[in-house]
């Protein structure tokens, strides 16, 4: 497959991996006092564990899983809404994939959809509105979520909406953004990252300069990674390099899609449809000022939380869930007290094992099991000790 | 909300509304391009892009050069490894 | 019956319009001497039986397959190739199946006759006779369309001991082509995805691959056909029932060009997508050139090659040799494989 298979080559990462040890012997950090890279989003941490990108590392670097994962901060609460509005019977709910089995408080999208509900799986937004012009008797609701990445998408989908005048459409408008989150996660006091691998496809469509407050203001190195295996290992690669020298700036290894202005019509779009929203609820990690957007006054009609009535509660997370711990890198995923034996993809407790992009999905899913768990209780006799 | 796969546009099948068929590995696949339309690249002139494609949107075009650069980078960091070992190896000759 | 009419209810209560479907659509379509007696039960001679084995080999399968029409196949041919296969993998050789019905009121006797001409098609390619059935038509909405439950009986040589829990260090794993063929059409014909492909179903029996195949080598270990929840969940029943470990070498999956595209598109991953034609064995490594040659042979197993090795450790485990050389583990699927975006 063209620009993927490239980007796959065994060669080539055996090169870069050889060049990151080589630069960090030079560098003062082993493997009790590492160097911390956050890889913030969701689809990076999906191709470490599917590529076994760690074990091409040396013991000196720790990769911290961020937040970048939409489907696993969003609130209970929220859940609710979806199932609430799913459960309409003049309602089509539709949903992309991997949201259908985040647990709401009483149930999933999924079980909504085995209760009876018309929940709808589609690739697209765009498959939705096809469902809007052809059940014209029907409300056909879009749960929209994800990052920067997916806005334009939305919101050129509800243009598109407002052109035909279509009367059965809205969106149920659940997108968050990057840059407060991330800042969250610098401003955590108990925070040490010492670097960040960028969410390619973000950076498609804001570009780079968004993230330049954090090597300004944070002095903490950012490379702009893509999502083969080939590019987070050179991302990481030019990460250390910044680091031996002596450099701290924002670098694009994902050039041949990203440009430093982004994409003007997708951020039209955006700013056309979408406003901040003060505050958005996160999982794990409470209220963020600036996080996420809601859907215009002058685009009202398609807003489907003016539209119909949403319950709008804010469930609190189970109480022995530490979903936000390990969301703001504090913890590993196995180290939480539920992991593998309470929480798991079966039964999961916190949307971090419910999305594969979770990191607690991925490390149950493509990690030794018994290995995590034994390093966890070793790790809790050393705390008692 | 970051997969994103290469596809190349094989038809522009509805210009007004933007929409465009994908080819991915001869898997076809309807998409939507106003992320890649400009003045001066109209829809007409997508035949034959290559793109990202996310949730059934042409999010950009794939920079044919920026990628043969990257792939460069990379293959040459064999060679630039060996000069700088090189220097090394030649610095602790003459101590 | 004309092929305009839809089925009702009446043709399920068992009187006239009943005789009539039977007649016509079923002992016309499966046509053989055992099924036009019209009994209500199939009867075989059990000394003819025991000449050919030693034990009796008995599966039974359900098929509600939507839709009941795709790419290289339909629900028929499924049906009748699932449980021939899951008779085969034991060694045994498939003999008598059964075939039962039940039809949702207002499916087109039409699309009843093409299914029925299918299984027929399949079964004589198998070589197995569809001896006895039953008709149920339930209301509209009870059942989507057609569902077909079959059972198989087969007799097993004396002297084969194919189970999943024989797999030693040092085996192969062997597979007779394509993954994820059968899961790709079925995304493509249900449409919900919009993603158009020209993939067909690997749909097919497998009794004479695997015939040939312990013909040239007795001692096969282990088999199974990977349905659904694909190749990745035979491998962990076969590592999990015989206390081994499973190594897969990513660089030798068989898996073509356009289910690549499809599960990248979807963030779908090819161990876990459904098969209908594929099947895995265990072998010792002496016999896996043999055995491949036997398999090459075959249309069905043109493609065959080994995509895995039998270790000791860690037992119970399976692991993949990725590309990039790493290793990840590849465990049993949870739930259904939902399509991701991230």
């Amino acid at each position: 497959m063209k620009y993927v298979d490239e980007f796959r080559d065994p060669a080539l990462a055996r090169k870069l991996s050889q060049g990151i040890h080589d630069m960090m012997r030079q560098l003062p950090y082993d493997a009790k006092n590492p160097l911390q890279i956050m890889e913030f989003c969701g689809g990076h941490t999906h191709t470490i564990f599917r590529y076994g990108i760690e074990q091409m590392l040396p013991k000196s670097i720790e990769m911290v899983h961020g937040p970048g994962c939409p489907v696993c901060v969003l609130p209970m609460g929220r859940v609710d809404d979806c199932v609430a509005l799913a459960e309409r019977p003049d309602v089509i709910f539709t949903t992309f994939g991997d949201a259908m089995r985040v647990p709401g408080s009483r149930k999933s999208l999924l079980q909504a959809k085995a209760d009876g509900a018309d929940v709808r799986m589609v690739y697209s937004p765009l498959d939705a509105l096809q469902l809007a012009r052809a059940n014209p008797e029907r409300q056909v609701i879009f749960f929209a979520l994800g990052f920067e990445t997916t806005m334009p998408s939305t919101a050129l989908t509800l243009l598109q909406a407002k052109r035909e005048g279509l009367k059965n459409f809205s969106l149920f408008c659940n997108h968050i953004t990057s840059v407060p989150t991330v800042k969250a996660v610098l401003d955590s006091p108990e925070l040490r990252i010492d670097a960040f691998v960028a969410p390619g496809h973000v950076c498609m469509v804001l570009g780079e300069i968004p993230f330049e407050f954090i090597p300004r203001d944070y002095h903490k190195p950012i490379v702009i990674s893509g999502f083969e295996p080939l590019d987070v290992l050179q991302s990481i690669y030019l990460t250390v390099r910044q680091f031996a020298e002596g450099r701290c700036e924002v670098e694009n290894q994902y050039q041949r899609v990203v440009a430093r202005q982004g994409n003007p019509a997708g951020l039209e779009a955006m700013h056309e449809v979408f406003e901040l929203r003060e505050f958005f609820e996160w999982r794990g990690l409470g209220s963020i000022e600036n996080s996420g957007v809601r859907i215009r006054e002058a685009y009202a009609e398609f807003d489907a939380e003016r539209r119909f009535n949403v319950p709008n509660l804010q469930i609190a997370d189970p109480k022995s869930c530490q979903c936000g711990e390990v969301i703001k890198g504090l913890i590993r995923p196995w180290q939480c007290k539920l992991f593998g034996e309470v929480c798991n993809p079966q039964n999961p407790m916190g949307a971090l094992m419910v999305s594969s992009e979770g990191a607690c999905a991925a490390y149950y899913n493509f990690g030794d099991l018994p290995e995590l768990l034994e390093k966890r209780n070793q790790s809790d006799k050393t705390d008692a000790a | 909300m970051c997969l994103g796969i290469p596809g190349q546009i094989v038809a522009v099948d509805d210009p007004a509304r933007l929409m465009a068929t994908v080819d991915v590995s001869g898997v076809k696949r309807q998409v939507n391009i106003a992320c890649i339309v400009s003045d001066d690249h109209p829809a007409a002139a997508c035949v034959g892009d290559w793109v990202l494609v996310h949730v059934g949107f042409a999010m950009s075009r794939i920079d044919a050069e920026e990628a043969s650069k990257t792939l460069e980078a990379l293959a040459e960091l064999d060679e630039v490894q060996q000069e700088l070992d090189a220097i090394q190896h030649s610095a602790q000759a003459i101590r | 019956m004309s092929n305009n009419e839809t089925i009702t209810l009446s043709h399920g209560s068992g009187g006239k319009a009943m005789r009539n479907l039977i007649d016509d659509v079923f002992v016309e379509g499966f046509d053989n001497p055992e099924l036009s007696l019209l009994e209500d039960q199939a009867r075989f001679d059990l000394a003819k039986l025991a000449a050919r084995g030693d034990r009796l080999a008995l599966t039974t399968d359900s098929y509600v397959v939507d839709p009941l029409f795709f790419a290289g196949g339909d629900i028929g041919k499924l049906a009748v190739s699932g449980t021939v296969n899951d008779l085969a993998v034991s060694g045994a050789l498939p003999l008598y199946l059964t075939c039962g019905m039940i039809i949702e009121e207002g499916l087109a006797v039409d699309e009843l006759r093409k299914v029925v001409r299918s299984m027929k098609t399949t079964a004589d390619a198998a070589g197995v006779q569809i001896v006895t059935g039953d008709t149920k038509v339930v209301h509209r909405g009870a059942a989507d369309k057609l569902f077909i439950n079959t059972a198989g009986v087969g007799v097993i040589p004396a002297g084969l001991d194919v189970r999943s829990d024989r797999a030693q260090p040092g085996d192969v794993v062997i597979c007779n082509g394509y993954i994820g063929d059968h899961g790709a059409a079925i995304v493509d014909a249900r449409g919900e995805l919009a993603i158009e492909n020209t993939i067909e179903t690997d749909c097919a029996p497998l009794n004479q691959l695997i015939a040939v195949m312990l013909d040239v080598c007795p001692d096969i270990h282990c088999m199974r056909d990977a349905t659904r929840g694909g190749v990745a969940t035979v491998l962990n029943e076969f590592a999990r029932a015989s206390a081994c470990a499973i190594r897969i070498d990513e660089s030798a999956l068989p898996i073509r060009e356009e289910v690549r595209g499809m599960c990248e598109i979807l963030g779908l991953d090819p161990m876990y997508l459904a098969n209908e034609g594929k099947v895995i064995a265990v072998v010792p490594a002496s016999a896996a050139e043999t055995v491949l040659a036997a398999m090459r042979a075959l249309p069905e197993g043109q493609d065959a090659r080994v995509i895995a090795s039998v270790e000791a450790d860690p037992a119970g485990r399976v692991t993949m040799q990725t590309l990039f050389g790493g290793e990840r583990i590849v465990d049993m699927l949870v739930g259904e494989q939902l399509p991701r975006i991230c």
